[in-house]
């Protein structure tokens, strides 16, 4: 099952990958149009946590057995059998936040504004993922299998 | 004489959780589940989502339209369970028919309460329960007449439909028979801060209290409360909870409490019987002790390990507790464990509230771990701390630090991090050797 792993020793706390996924998820694909005019502005869904000097980058870990599923409400959640992915189905979400006292790991993003949740999709439609194509440190990895 | 290899009594969440993960490791055995409601699997947690709208039931669903199919599941729906012979391993439907089964979930959920109050009486015109996907449709029906309404009940369906109806233009009083709304999940500030909100927004909110009497003939005009308040209304909704549905289970002679008694591997007293959700009870990791606990994630890994246990595969069910996830008006939040527990009955209380941006956190602590916590607000990675919880790590080095908005993993000692970071991959294994 596909994810991406940080390796928080090289992470230089640029929030580049914010950035990046903030691009990714916008309507325009555009960097300037997707923060100066787009809104609502998408919310990055990767967390950047920061204690100074150390940073984590914290993703969807894509789980085996998914807390978030188990605890959605709407269905909007789900584990495709197939590809592994956890996907989320924005158009069925409702914004019960469940999934966010469920994810272990705070890897689900609230989108207050429109009143649902973001979280990684590992940029299904583009190949690699945004963050990971675009880590100046190359602090982040894309690993097609993992095994735990 | 039909037969299958699994069958599920009650189409809701538990089941899908059964037979999700049935089917992950089974493609070819025989499922079957049977849903005394005629409609394709829903999620009744919606309702309150939808209760301003008249939703066709696509909106609903839980599942998209062709999940039976997909999954080769048989569904047999609008048809109830009436009878169980655990030793012949056969159900019996009520139009007669005769169902024998390999193994046997029973996922009946609960049943509304009714509270034995003279002239509350659901068959009555505009009194409605708060529970299924025909009360969400007989309320719509009502709105358009209605301008007052009562709630019974200040738990979170009661609260949730309160508000719901609120925005929908109707003047709303709730009448809670405890002395705070949702007393049984939150401390007494978190209810305080509930309460306002919605008195603020023009909610009447009557607690201590509770119906005398529904006044009215076939349609209910108004209430009298305990404490002599009169209440005209046009609608009247109850919402103070469900019970266990344990008929089928007490009838086939299984062992049941409140709930149906199971096992950590989800198994009744009789082989080949399991049960998950509403109408069982459940092993709480907190409380050490079995109870219903009546909540969506609850049915649905309680029906997943069921799953497993059917398979052969075995696993426990360990990390059942009360969560909620809520929202009323402005305020998000987020409960799980013990939150009403304080330090007279020995646990050590850490909160802090932030009156600038309303927010409140609270950890119930003891044994150097995190037995209950409340989020009002700032409830942005809560499941952290469920985490912690259910892995019953030791946080009393950093407990001051679990009331920052900020919390995260790096705010968690290195060792325990590394730990935890380290299970689903977050962090390189080269970095967790190394950091
Ligand atoms: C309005 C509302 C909002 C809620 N919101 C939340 C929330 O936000 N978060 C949360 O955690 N929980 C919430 N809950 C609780 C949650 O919905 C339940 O915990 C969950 O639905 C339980 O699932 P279950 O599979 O055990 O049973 P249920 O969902 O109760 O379903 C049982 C099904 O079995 C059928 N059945 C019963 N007996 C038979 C029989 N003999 N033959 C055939 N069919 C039978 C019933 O008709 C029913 O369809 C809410 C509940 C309500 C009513
Ligand atoms: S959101 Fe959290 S629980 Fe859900 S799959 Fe991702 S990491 Fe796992
Ligand atoms: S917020 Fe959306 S995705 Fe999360 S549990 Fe609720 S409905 Fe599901």
């Amino acid at each position: 099952m596909p994810r991406v792993v940080a390796k928080p020793e090289v992470c230089i706390g640029c929030h580049l990958c914010e950035v990046w996924c903030v691009v990714a998820h916008s309507r325009s694909k555009n960097i300037l149009k997707a923060f100066l005019h787009e809104t609502p502005r998408p919310v990055p869904r990767v967390v950047v946590e920061e204690n100074l000097p150390f940073t984590l980058p914290v993703h969807c870990r894509h789980c085996n057995e998914p807390s978030c599923v188990e605890a959605c409400i709407s269905g909007a959640l789900y584990r495709d059998p197939l590809t592994g992915r956890v996907e989320h189905d924005a158009g069925r979400c409702v914004g019960c936040y469940s999934c966010v006292m469920a994810c272990p790991y705070g890897a689900v993003v609230m989108d207050e504004v429109n009143r649902k949740v973001a979280r990684c999709d590992l940029c299904k439609e583009m190949g690699e993922p945004a963050c990971v194509k675009q880590c100046p440190n190359r602090a982040l990895v894309y690993q097609d299998s993992f095994t735990s | 004489m039909e037969r299958f290899d699994y069958l599920i009594v009650g189409n809701s969440v538990g089941a899908v959780g059964c037979l999700e993960t049935l089917r992950s490791f089974d493609k070819s055995s025989s499922i079957a589940v049977i849903g005394e409601e005629p409609h394709h699997v829903y999620s009744r947690a919606l309702l309150p989502y939808y209760l301003d709208q008249e939703v066709p039931v696509e909106k609903m669903l839980y599942r998209p339209v062709d999940f039976y199919d997909r999954l080769g599941v048989t569904p047999v729906l609008g048809r109830r369970a009436v009878g169980l012979d655990t030793a012949g391993h056969v159900v019996k439907l009520d139009d007669g028919r005769i169902i024998s089964y390999g193994k046997l979930l029973l996922a009946t959920g609960g049943r509304p309460i009714v509270p034995p109050v003279p002239g509350l009486d659901t068959e009555k015109e505009n009194i409605c329960n708060f529970v299924a996907l025909q009360d969400l449709q007989r309320i719509s029906r009502l709105l358009p007449s209605a301008g007052r309404v009562v709630v019974l009940g200040g738990g979170i369906i009661g609260l949730m439909a309160a508000e719901a109806l609120h925005k929908k233009g109707l003047e709303v009083s709730v009448v809670e028979l405890a002395p705070r709304v949702l007393a049984p999940v939150v401390d007494e500030f978190t209810s305080r801060l509930i309460e306002e909100a919605f008195r603020r927004s023009g909610v009447a909110i009557y607690t201590g209290t509770t119906f005398k009497e529904v006044q009215g003939g076939e349609r209910a005009t108004g209430v009298v409360l305990t404490d002599g308040t009169s209440l005209p209304c046009d609608l009247l909704v109850v919402a103070v909870g469900v019970v266990p549905r344990v008929d089928l289970a007490r009838e086939a002679g299984l062992a049941v409490n409140r709930g149906i008694l199971v096992n950590q591997q989800m198994e009744t007293s009789a082989a080949d019987v399991y049960a998950c959700g509403d109408c069982a009870e459940v092993y709480d990791f907190l409380m050490g002790n079995r109870r219903v606990l009546p909540l969506w994630p609850n049915a649905y890994a309680g029906g997943r390990v069921a799953a497993y246990n059917m398979l052969g595969m075995k696993r426990e069910y360990d990390r059942a507790t009360s969560m909620n996830a809520m929202h009323f008006f402005d305020l998000n939040i987020i409960t799980a464990g013990l939150n009403t527990a304080g330090e007279k009955d020995g646990f050590e209380v850490v909160s802090r509230f932030d009156a600038g941006s309303r927010s409140y956190r609270r950890f119930v602590l003891k044994d150097d771990r995190i037995y209950g916590f409340t989020l009002v607000t700032g409830i942005a990675r809560a499941g952290i701390f469920l985490h912690l919880m259910r892995r019953g790590c030791a946080v009393t080095s950093f407990k001051e630090k679990l009331l920052e908005r900020e919390f995260g993993y790096l705010t968690i000692p290195e060792g325990l991090r590394r730990e935890l970071l380290s299970d689903e991959g977050v962090i390189s294994e080269h970095a967790a050797a190394n950091q």
